[in-house]
């Protein structure tokens, strides 16, 4: 928890707590290793790059991309997600036919396939990044919402709320979305996690967020060039990463089992 | 076993006739997805434009244009793509110049080989610890085991993969940190890309562990006098390894995903890194088959999956 809201603020301060400019090149400083180690310095924290760059400053500018990333895709995942899971739910029949076998046709091609399909198409940036994380993550929440709903619909209210002439947005709206709620946000959580790897993995690969950005997968992805000269280029990069999604696994699960013991399997 | 006289005669019926609906559900699939990944890659414009010369005369774009089909309707041009497709031609890879399907499945043994070596990997670790969670359960072995995987479930596995580059390969030099030729090649491939799953299997392994320690047949043996150790690994394992075995197959279809990475780490030359490549040089046909292949065989294996229960537990209901 605290270490998930030291990243977030990181990612909400960047520029201001930063020790260095993320970008700022300083060839004199090239290669410096972290603080404990004998040649290092108390001004670059983490050792600097090849190009010298601090790397404690890129790790907080890349927590930005990272956390916004990662926010955009999974709200818009789980509200697309969300409403088509509901829709085929509530509808049934014909509706969910298609609306399932939809989600089988995506679920038929692996994630990081779809997303180098994506990217050589569009090219790769941000914004791409955002799109392949929805397309590839929204069938979760279509899914387990869809199962939700089944039982959901069944209920009393939902009968009553018909009879008494209400919309089937305000059905939809008023009824039934406060009752998952808690599954969305706990699925919500439990993906970010998953989805900094995905990004940092696009990014790895030269297919997500591009330079002069910064991201945590980029800066892996230069650090392997010159990972003979500077073991902490590609080990404290990846160490945020870890402890970020170690963090938000942990508040997902936790969050799991207070809001929704049954499902503990998620 | 259930005695023959009692076993219903509409079985058979029940079996093949969900047997044929997955596998209608898993084709459809497979044409969906062909079709999602041709028209993603017709939206990246014209092809013209990646195969030939800027300067090409006019006359020239026109006839190869008529050639491609490319002055048919969008569906129809899918059509010829999947005609083509299904006797295997896929066009011919831009950058290569030979035929992509071919390309792509020359590096398919490469793939299959390091996600089953990643599998074997995963397996390796997750049932022995797997199995002593559940004997120890609440000891300091069930929470060491716990933290273990939460802290693998957390590292990208290109992550994993550098890291084992950087003490392996680099510190130790006891490890070639690329390429492929001899058994010392596959290790840290298929370290880094085994090591996601392993959190899960192990869970699942000492879930039915659990169940399977508190069943009648293990209390008899106790009583009977059996040593643990014979119990354990012999009769209680043999029992609780059937849902890991069963799910296997959706853990290989996630290596094949994970192998994009992995091999693209460690020049690994299988289908990933192949497709990654011709992302970068604007490769369609090469990406599309890759990228169609993998699906295919992610489909099959899920498939495989689904069928297989009701081989291994015949208690398991088809029609639901």
């Amino acid at each position: 928890m605290v270490i998930l809201a030291l990243v977030v603020i990181a990612a909400a301060f960047g520029e201001n707590v930063a020790p260095h400019d993320p970008n700022g090149l300083n060839l004199a400083a090239a290669f410096r290793p972290p603080v404990w180690e004998p040649k290092g310095e108390w001004a670059y924290l983490l050792g600097t790059d090849n190009l010298g760059r601090d790397i404690l400053s890129r790790i907080i500018a890349g927590a930005r991309v990272s956390l916004v990333s990662a926010l955009y895709a999974i709200v818009f995942a789980g509200a697309i997600g969300g409403l088509i899971g509901m829709i085929s739910g509530y509808f049934g029949g014909v509706v969910d036919a298609i609306i399932m076998r939809l989600v089988d046709i995506q679920m038929s091609i692996p994630a990081l396939a779809l997303a180098l399909v994506i990217a050589a198409v569009f090219g790769a940036d941000f914004d791409t990044v955002v799109i392949v994380i929805i397309v590839t993550y929204w069938t979760w929440y279509a899914r387990i919402v869809r199962g939700e709903i089944l039982s959901l619909k069944e209920r009393d209210y939902v009968a009553l709320a018909k009879v008494a002439g209400c919309g089937t947005a305000t059905i939809f709206f008023r009824h039934l979305l406060p009752n998952i709620m808690n599954t969305l946000l706990v699925l919500a959580t439990l993906q970010v996690g998953q989805v900094i790897i995905f990004e940092a993995s696009l990014s790895f690969l030269g297919l997500g967020i591009q330079a002069p950005d910064v991201s945590w997968g980029l800066m892996l992805s230069d650090a392997r060039n010159y990972i003979t000269n500077a073991w902490w280029a590609i080990t404290m990069p990846g160490i945020a990463i870890m402890i970020t999604c170690l963090s938000a696994n942990m508040i997902g699960d936790w969050l799991r089992d207070t809001f929704d013991p049954k499902r503990r399997q998620l | 076993m259930r005695p023959s006289g009692t076993f219903p005669r509409e079985w058979g019926k029940v079996v093949t006739g969900y047997f044929l609906r997955r596998v209608l559900q898993g084709l459809i699939s497979i044409v969906g997805a062909s079709i999602v990944i041709f028209f993603i890659s017709r939206l990246s414009g014209d092809p013209i434009v990646l195969l030939l010369p800027t300067e090409a005369p006019p006359a020239l774009i026109e006839q190869v244009r008529q050639e491609m089909g490319l002055n048919e309707p969008v569906w129809k041009q899918y059509l010829i793509f999947a005609g083509k497709a299904l006797g295997g031609d896929f066009g011919k890879s831009y950058r290569w110049q030979a035929p992509a399907l071919e390309l792509v499945l020359d590096r398919l043994p490469a793939t299959i080989g390091l996600a089953l070596a990643a599998l074997a990997f995963s397996i390796l670790l997750a049932v022995p610890f797997g199995v002593l969670s559940a004997v120890y359960r609440g000891s300091l072995i069930d929470t060491l085991g716990k933290g273990f995987a939460m802290l693998g479930q957390a590292m990208p596995n290109f992550w994993v993969g550098l890291l084992l580059v950087l003490i392996f390969a680099i510190h130790l030099d006891v490890l070639p940190a690329y390429g492929t030729g001899s058994a010392a090649h596959v290790l840290m491939p298929a370290i880094a890309l085994g090591w996601y799953p392993v959190a899960a299997q192990t869970r699942i392994v000492r879930s039915a562990m659990l169940d399977v320690l508190d069943s009648d047949y293990i209390r008899m043996g106790r009583a009977v006098g059996a040593s643990e150790r014979v119990l354990v690994w012999k009769y209680a394992l043999r029992n609780a390894a059937i849902p890991l075995v069963t799910i296997l197959g959706v853990y290989f279809a996630a290596m094949l995903g994970g192998a994009f990475v992995v091999e693209t780490v460690f020049a690994w030359p299988g289908v990933g890194r192949t497709v990654v490549e011709a992302v970068f040089s604007r490769d369609f046909p090469v990406v599309q088959v890759g990228v169609l292949l993998t699906s295919i065989l992610f489909v099959t294996s899920n498939l495989l999956v689904d069928l297989s229960y009701g081989f291994i537990d015949p208690r398991i209901r088809y029609d639901r």
